[in-house]
Parts: C-alpha cells; sequence; structure tokens
C-alpha cells in the first residue's frame, strides 16, 4: 500500500519538541455524538500508551439510545502509576456547541480546549482556558476527499493530538492499519489520509500547546502490555480458567461478555447458548455445570434477580457456577448505561433461604482476568455459585496491563467420569464433595438425584428438622471455610493511623489516588481494597483496630439507616461502631477529590487542599 | 489440550447386565393410591428395559408439582430442578454431553404454565431430549388449583364457580412452537403409552409426549371421555403406511404439520398417537457440533494456549 505517510520523526525534529519539560501525565476528554468514532480515537490512544509501556485508563459514557446522543471518552496516559481516569481534563477536544457547553466545566483551569471550528462557538470571554479553532469537519472532507459525511474525522483529531503530544506515528499508524486492515483497502487509505491531514496541520496554529509526554523507563524484562476493557479481560479470564460452556441473555453492560464467548468458545471446542431469558440462561448453564462441565451464565442488576431462584437451587444442590453481574444504576431498569455498586447485597442474599455463597469482586481491569480464575477455582473446589461483581465502570474503560503468564496460568477442565466407590455419598455432612455427573458408574449400584428439596446424605428428599439444620450448617460452613484458601487482603498506605478506607470494585483507583492526597494533606490513611466480599477475608478485625476511623467508599445510597451495602454488611459483621460510609449515587465514578473532600470533612482534616498541591495529578503548566 | 470439550459419539459399550426393572427401581413413589403416574412409570421402566442403555448414562429429570417427583423413583442419574425450568436445564445436559440419553418429566402446571415461554423456545431450539407431559388438568401438589389445562368450568379452589380461562391446547402449542415430534397418550393405555414414549426415545431431536393422567384426588373422571370402559371412546390415530392402498390416503402423515393441526383442533376428548414428527429439521446439538467443527478447523485444531495467546497478543 501507498501511504503519504510523513516520515516518524520528520515532524517532531521540525518542532523541536525535546525543549519542552516532558510532561508526566494528560487527562484527554474526547465530547461528541456516539457515532463519531470518539471511542475508536481513544482506543487507539490508549493501546498506544500500552505499546509504549506507558500506563493508561480510559472512562467513557454511552448513550442508552440506540443511536446518536452525546457520547464521551476520556483517555488518561502517563507513565506514573494511573489509578484513576482523572477528575479533570487537560485537553478537551470538542465536536459540537453541545460537546463544549456540556464539557466546558471538566477542563481545569489553564487547560485546552481544542474545538471544530465548523460547528462550535466557544465563550470569548472565557480567559481560563486556551481555546484553538481547528477545521475539523472542513480539513478531514478535504483530506479524504468525495462526500461530506465527516466521516474521519476522529482520525484526523488522533493525526492533530500526535502533533501537539509528539506521539510515536509509526505505532499510530500501524494500529490504524491493524485496525482498519481487514477492511477494504480504501478505508485504510481514507483513514491514514485523515490522520496524516490532522498531524500536517501548520505548527503556527498550535504553537501554544505542544507539549511532550515523558517517556517511562523501560522495565528490564518485563510483559509486554495489554490494552483491553473489563469485559475482554474477565471473558479471557474464563477461557483460561478452562470454563467452555455459558448461557446467557442480552442485557447491558453484561452482553459483550456473552458475544464474545459465543465467538470465542467454540474454537475451543467449548459452547455458549443464548436463552429465551435470564431463568433460561442461568439454567441451561446449571445444567452444563451438572453433566460435569464448569460453566458460566451472567447479567446485569435486573437480570441477575431472575436468576436468583436458580441460584438458590444451586446452592441447595452443591452445583459449580459461575456467575458474572456487571452492575449498572438501578433499582428496575433504572440508568442502564450508568455506574453503580448497588448489588452487593442482593448478590450475598437475593435468593429465597438461607443461601450461602460466594461473591467476589475485581478492581481494576486486569483484575477482571485474575478474578475468574479465582472465582473458577472456587466453585469446583466448594462446589457452590460463585458470583462475580464487576460494574459498567469496570466493563467499559480500557487499562494496560501485563500480559498474563499464560502457560503457568491455564487450566485444562474435563468432566470428572470417575467411577464412583460404593459408598459415595452425595451430600457428606462432614466434607465438601464434588457430584457425581452423569456417565459416572455408581459402584453402590444407587445412581443419585440432585436435588433442590432438603435431602439427606444420600440425596433423597427429607424434611426432618435435624436433618435440615445439619444440612443448612453444612452449606454454611462449607462457605465460611472457603476463606481459608484466600490470599491476605492488600493494605496500601499508613499501616495504622487516623483513617482506613474500605473499597470494593471500581472505586479501587479513586482510592487509591486519594490516599496520597489525603497523607499529603497530613493525615494518616490506609486503604484496603475487598475483593473477597462473601466471605470476607479473614484478619480484618485487626486491621480495622488499628485506624480511628474506617470509612467505606462505596457507589450505592447510604439506605434508610444511613450505611451502603458494603458498610451495613462490615458494620453487622464486626459491631465496630467507627466503620462509616461514603456514599453516592450520580452513576459516575468517584473523582478523587470527591474522596477527599467527603473524607476530610468526617476527620475534620483542616486543609485537604494541602494534599493536592503537593501530589497533583495536573501536570500539564497553567498557560497565560 | 483442545480437544472437544464435549465428548462425541460414545464409544461402544462393554458387555454389560442387560437393564431390568429391579435395577431400575428407586424410591417407593409418593404418588396417591390410584394416581395415574404409577402407569407412566411403568411404562418408563419398560421402554428402558427396551433401550437397554448404559445405566450411567441416562440422565431423569423433572421440574416441580406431583409428576416431577419422578426422578427419585428411577435408579438413574437424575435431577430435581426447579419449577418450570426442567427444560433449559435439561437442554444444557444434552447439549454438553452428547453421550447421555435425557428425558424430562412434568405436569401440565410445570409444562404449559409456569414453564411455558421454555417449552416454546426448546421446541424452537430441537435439542436432543424426550419430555413427557403428565397432564392432569389440574394443580395437584398445591391440593387443587385451576390449571392451564383445566376445561372452561372445572371448578377449582382458585374458580369456585367455575374455570373461566381458555385452556391450552397442548398438541397446538407444541406443534405451533416447532417440536419436531408431537404425540399424545393416555395413562389408561399402557400398551400406547409405551409405544409413544418409545418411538419419541427414538426420535433425533425435541420429543413430546402429552399424556392424560388422572388425578384421583382434586379431578376425579377428568379423562373418562377417553376411556372405553367408563363409556367413553377411545380413538387413536392410524398413521399413513405408504403402500399405494386407496384407504391409506386417508390415513395421518405425522409429516403434514397442516393435517397435524386438524387432528389438534379436534374436539375434545380427541385422538391419540403422534401428531406430528419434522424429521428433516437438524437438532441444536449437530448444528452446534457442525459450528464447532468449522471453527475448529478455521483455527488449524490450534491448543487452548495457542489460541489464548493469539487474542492476547492482539491487544499489544
Amino acid at each position: 500500500m501507498v501511504s503519504p505517510n510523513i516520515p516518524p520523526g520528520a515532524g517532531a525534529s521540525a518542532r523541536a519538541t525535546s525543549s519542552l519539560a516532558p510532561i508526566a501525565d494528560v487527562v484527554i476528554r474526547f465530547a461528541g455524538n456516539s457515532q463519531d468514532g470518539i471511542q475508536a480515537v481513544g482506543g487507539f490512544l490508549a493501546r498506544l500508551a500500552g505499546r509504549s509501556d506507558q500506563e493508561v485508563m480510559t472512562y467513557m459514557t454511552i448513550p442508552s439510545t440506540i443511536s446518536g446522543g452525546p457520547s464521551i471518552f476520556q483517555v488518561r496516559i502517563g507513565s506514573g502509576e494511573i489509578l484513576s481516569a482523572g477528575d479533570r481534563a487537560d485537553l478537551l477536544v470538542a465536536f459540537y456547541q453541545h460537546s463544549y457547553e456540556s464539557h466546558r466545566a471538566s477542563l481545569r483551569p489553564g487547560g485546552v480546549l481544542l474545538y471544530d471550528s465548523a460547528h462550535v462557538t466557544p465563550n470569548p470571554d472565557d480567559k481560563e482556558i486556551t481555546a484553538v479553532a481547528v477545521p475539523m469537519t472542513a480539513a478531514t472532507i478535504e483530506a479524504v476527499g468525495g462526500s461530506s459525511k465527516e466521516k474521519g474525522k476522529n482520525i484526523y483529531v488522533l493525526g492533530l493530538l500526535a502533533r501537539m503530544f509528539d506521539l510515536d506515528v509509526t505505532k499510530l499508524t500501524q494500529l490504524i492499519k491493524e485496525r482498519f486492515g481487514g477492511k477494504n483497502e480504501d478505508i485504510v487509505r481514507n483513514a491514514l489520509l485523515a490522520f496524516d491531514a490532522g498531524y500536517a496541520y501548520p505548527a503556527e496554529h498550535l504553537s501554544h500547546c505542544l507539549f511532550r509526554l515523558e517517556k517511562p523507563v523501560p522495565v528490564a524484562g518485563g510483559r509486554p502490555q495489554v490494552t483491553t476493557d473489563g469485559n475482554t479481560a474477565l471473558t479471557l479470564g474464563l477461557l483460561a480458567a478452562g470454563v467452555r460452556h455459558g448461557a446467557g441473555y442480552p442485557i447491558t453492560p453484561w452482553s459483550s461478555i456473552m458475544e464474545t464467548l459465543r465467538t470465542e468458545l467454540p474454537k475451543y471446542g467449548g459452547l455458549f447458548v443464548q436463552c429465551e431469558d435470564e431463568i433460561a440462561a442461568a439454567s441451561t448453564a446449571l445444567g452444563f455445570s451438572y453433566c460435569g462441565h464448569l460453566a458460566v451464565t451472567g447479567s446485569s442488576g435486573p437480570g441477575l434477580s431472575l436468576k436468583m431462584e436458580a441460584l438458590g437451587w444451586a446452592t441447595m444442590a452443591e452445583m459449580p457456577l459461575i456467575v458474572v453481574n456487571v452492575q449498572r444504576g438501578g433499582p428496575s431498569t433504572g440508568m442502564p448505561t450508568n455506574i453503580e455498586q448497588s448489588d452487593l447485597l442482593q448478590a450475598i442474599y437475593g435468593s429465597h433461604g438461607d443461601t450461602p455463597r460466594v461473591v467476589l469482586a475485581p478492581k481494576n481491569v486486569e483484575d477482571c482476568f485474575y478474578i475468574a480464575l479465582e472465582a473458577a477455582r472456587i466453585a469446583r473446589e466448594f462446589s457452590t455459585p460463585v458470583i462475580i461483581l464487576t460494574d459498567q465502570a469496570l466493563a467499559t474503560r480500557i487499562e494496560a496491563f501485563d500480559e498474563p503468564d499464560l502457560p503457568k496460568l491455564m487450566v485444562d477442565l474435563k468432566p470428572d467420569l470417575a467411577p464412583r466407590g460404593a459408598t459415595y455419598k452425595p451430600y457428606p455432612l462432614d466434607e465438601v464433595r464434588r457430584h457425581a455427573p452423569p456417565g459416572s458408574v455408581m459402584g453402590s449400584g444407587k445412581y443419585p438425584t440432585v436435588s433442590g428439596l432438603e435431602h439427606d446424605e444420600l440425596g433423597h428428599p427429607s424434611a426432618n428438622p435435624a436433618m435440615h439444620m445439619k444440612m443448612t450448617a453444612k452449606r454454611r460452613e462449607k462457605i465460611k471455610s472457603v476463606a481459608a484458601t484466600l490470599p491476605a487482603p492488600e493494605l496500601f498506605g499508613d499501616q495504622s493511623g487516623d483513617v482506613l478506607l474500605i473499597g470494593w470494585g471500581c472505586t479501587y483507583g479513586p482510592i487509591r489516588e486519594a490516599l496520597g492526597r489525603l497523607r499529603g494533606a497530613g493525615a494518616t490513611v490506609g486503604h484496603l481494597q475487598l475483593r473477597h466480599i462473601h466471605p470476607l477475608d479473614h484478619g480484618l478485625e485487626e486491621i480495622f483496630a488499628r485506624y480511628q476511623h474506617i470509612l467505606v467508599v462505596e457507589i450505592n445510597d447510604e439506605g434508610l439507616y444511613g450505611f451502603g451495602q458494603l458498610a451495613t454488611l462490615l458494620r453487622a459483621r464486626y459491631c465496630i461502631p467507627s466503620i462509616g460510609s461514603i456514599t453516592k449515587t450520580d452513576g459516575l465514578t468517584y473523582k478523587v477529590s470527591e474522596i477527599v473532600e467527603r473524607v476530610a470533612k468526617k476527620i475534620s482534616l483542616a486543609d485537604p487542599a494541602a494534599g493536592m498541591r503537593k501530589q497533583s495529578v495536573l501536570a500539564m503548566p497553567v498557560r497565560n | 489440550m483442545s480437544a472437544p470439550a464435549v465428548p462425541l459419539a460414545p464409544a461402544a459399550d462393554a458387555p454389560r447386565a442387560s437393564l431390568t426393572k429391579k435395577v431400575l427401581v428407586a424410591d417407593h413413589p409418593t404418588w396417591c393410591p390410584g394416581c395415574g403416574d404409577f402407569a407412566v412409570l411403568a411404562s418408563f421402566y419398560k421402554i428402558l428395559e427396551k433401550l437397554n442403555y448404559p445405566q450411567e448414562k441416562i440422565v431423569t429429570l423433572a421440574g416441580i408439582g406431583c409428576s416431577s417427583r419422578f426422578p427419585y423413583f428411577v435408579n438413574t442419574h437424575g435431577g430435581h430442578y426447579i419449577h418450570g425450568r426442567s427444560l433449559p436445564f435439561a437442554a444444557g445436559i444434552s447439549l454438553g454431553r452428547d453421550d447421555l440419553h435425557v428425558f424430562v418429566f412434568g405436569g401440565d402446571g410445570d409444562g404449559f404454565s409456569i414453564g411455558g415461554n421454555h417449552l416454546v423456545h426448546t421446541a424452537r431450539k430441537n435439542p436432543r431430549m424426550t419430555y413427557v407431559i403428565m397432564d392432569n388438568s389440574v394443580y395437584g401438589l398445591t391440593k387443587k388449583q385451576t390449571s392451564p389445562t383445566s376445561p372452561i368450568g372445572f371448578k377449582s379452589k382458585t374458580d369456585p364457580w367455575g374455570a373461566l380461562d381458555q385452556p391450552i391446547n397442548p398438541m397446538r402449542t407444541l406443534i405451533n412452537s416447532g417440536a419436531t415430534f408431537v404425540a399424545r397418550s393416555h395413562a389408561t393405555q399402557v400398551a400406547h403409552m409405551v409405544d409413544m414414549m418409545y418411538r419419541a426415545s427414538q426420535h433425533d431431536g425435541f420429543s413430546v409426549v402429552e399424556i392424560l393422567s388422572e388425578c384421583v384426588e382434586f379431578y376425579e373422571g377428568a379423562f373418562d371421555s377417553s376411556i372405553p370402559r367408563k363409556g367413553g371412546s377411545w380413538q387413536t390415530i392410524e398413521l399413513r403406511k405408504n403402500d399405494g392402498s386407496p384407504e391409506d390416503a386417508a390415513r395421518h402423515d405425522p409429516a403434514d404439520e397442516l393435517a397435524a393441526f386438524k387432528l389438534a383442533l379436534e374436539p375434545w376428548p380427541g385422538r391419540f398417537g403422534i401428531f406430528y414428527e419434522n424429521k428433516t429439521r437438524p437438532t441444536k446439538n449437530a448444528l452446534e457440533r457442525k459450528l464447532i467443527a468449522n471453527t475448529r478447523e478455521k483455527t488449524k485444531n490450534a491448543s487452548d494456549l495457542e489460541l489464548l495467546s493469539k487474542t492476547f497478543a492482539r491487544m499489544r
């Protein structure tokens, strides 16, 4: 293919960017409509960062409307550890007037607004930011030629950013070729034309907004970085864990997991079934598990509710199953494309009856991969349903992380059809027993029925009160015993002191970052991220005892009694009055500043801003 | 590494003792004396004896209801699942293991009411399994409420003045849903019942037999109109023999969907036998197996590790 590309480095030397002081990290927000392909641009930047060993995190909102509607994509790239997508943007790319108006407030003082001069008229009196007009639409049409359809202006902007931030053009054009390479050649050529046009935008118009990102220090012998979103990481984790069967029903934001499983599993000799409803999906998955495969089903909030009866059966019949719940704003249809962590108590207690089961929560995109492996291990070892509570934020955001060591991690599962001995009991009271899938010959000559009825050790229905008490206790003790097999929880920051911040799920990054700022402001603060929600990790009492305040940060409502869902659980479990709660329900991830301010208020910290100044992530110099 | 995760055709079985009723009997049924379900159970033992599958390869499943206690009474691998959902559960077993023989039992409430949607979709997907619906036209386990097949005017605890709602026509529903084998029998006609269940077991796809099975406790006499010794008429469906004789044209061709609908619309008590059989529609088992084989071929039978490593390499 003939590409009119500018040779790599040519632009850079002309601009002498090396004379610019390097910046540690940058937050770029793209605001447009959902069909503008801004996710694609964000994705290119995220993958470029991954390939350059830079840390990256993204954040996006997708409208729940079918087509169109405002959409944003925020990407933060840096050479240090990137824990959140950034509170405020250093650079805002606005495609339309509404994009500018809705997101001007997200731009920090001194930030840069890059806008399409065809569609946006910024407030001329706004002196707090630098506004740069670029004829994105016209220039794209001119570069690509032909229709006035504006397709490709996202790639034009990518070229522009490559120029502004001295990005690696060779790697970016390679990414563009990979992305569009499968399509017809015109598409690749047009994309490269748009990119080159953006890159070639006359430098004098950009002279006051050229930057150089600090180059990361290469890690010797480090693993290559991969860049993906949480739903994909979780799906690949399931594949690594040996899960080859599953069933589901479409619901946002779970659907992309089932789509990927449906297309990937046949490659592995496996099978994913799209069912008529959530109940059928849970049931088909349990059928797979019963016949000897470790199966997965999944959903989002309302769908998990529908699966609850089947999950009750799985606890009673002691059947292994992985259940993924990608949480979203509830109740009911709620805010299906927004972020909320309001299914925690449902996950633990949502079924009828006493239904102990395991609940896990990954802390970031990378952890979505590893938690799937952990869930599979527990489900099999303890013959139990395991719910993975992820959320809309983890599901859709993109992060770069070390490629997993697959040869070490991959698990090969096969149905265990070995003959069972003459003394085999399907439900012994004193031990965890995996069920005998059909196909296994029973040495006793007695074939078991897996049952939702209360039963004796041989699986016969039993309404004997003593037996029900024993079996209830057995199922409880089984799940309690999972805790002994869990790795110790990670405690960040001060190991004792004023405040312990507790998080679960997607709050991990913002809490970690808030930790730094609070400590910078003089407080002694620790951070504990709970990945195991049910059962809880051993040894938490000792950790709790070392702090004056314990604050649980979560994205759900404070409820009738003033505490979020995990805080409620921890207060009930540990009876510690100093366990407090920081909650919110705006459908967005926590900003670091939100956590810092609310913690400061709770513990009466005099000047939280002191920490902000020291630990500022807003590394770009303020310009006049 | 990447042998298909699902065992394909079972290996030739080693010589073994034949399956007898003695081996197949498990817990004593909890049904009331005189319940039609006893005869269904006896017929099931008979066809299992005849089929003589390896005992460990037979799976007996059910949902919830009187009839759904079935698995406890049969000495095979069994599952007593939740109300109305036994079909998707069974589908997972059938699709997950081609070497198993899957039989599902249930009642009219389980199949046509709470499980109605699953019945329609299982029929549409056509997984390989046999489903026996023991229809007594009343909720028995919960002690006499109107069921989806209770006739208009049936007096129950929920309709003491007589049922108001139009009952389901099981044959019409099943044919319409795309079930590939649809038959109807009667618990008082054991030979017919055994014949229908056996033929259902031989069908490659989703085969359903509805069996009128009287609840002597809560709906006595429900099916007398098709019991000759009680003054009813027992009319079976004569199947086409394709012998070229003039009378053969009047016999029923089970491949003829329209003719099957006409039979299903005959007034109560209607006829008994095979209403419909579609031998050409592939099973979901076969379709998924083909999809897997084609996909594996495209990957050139790469190992699991190779496949996943490649996926990660694309994300670098």
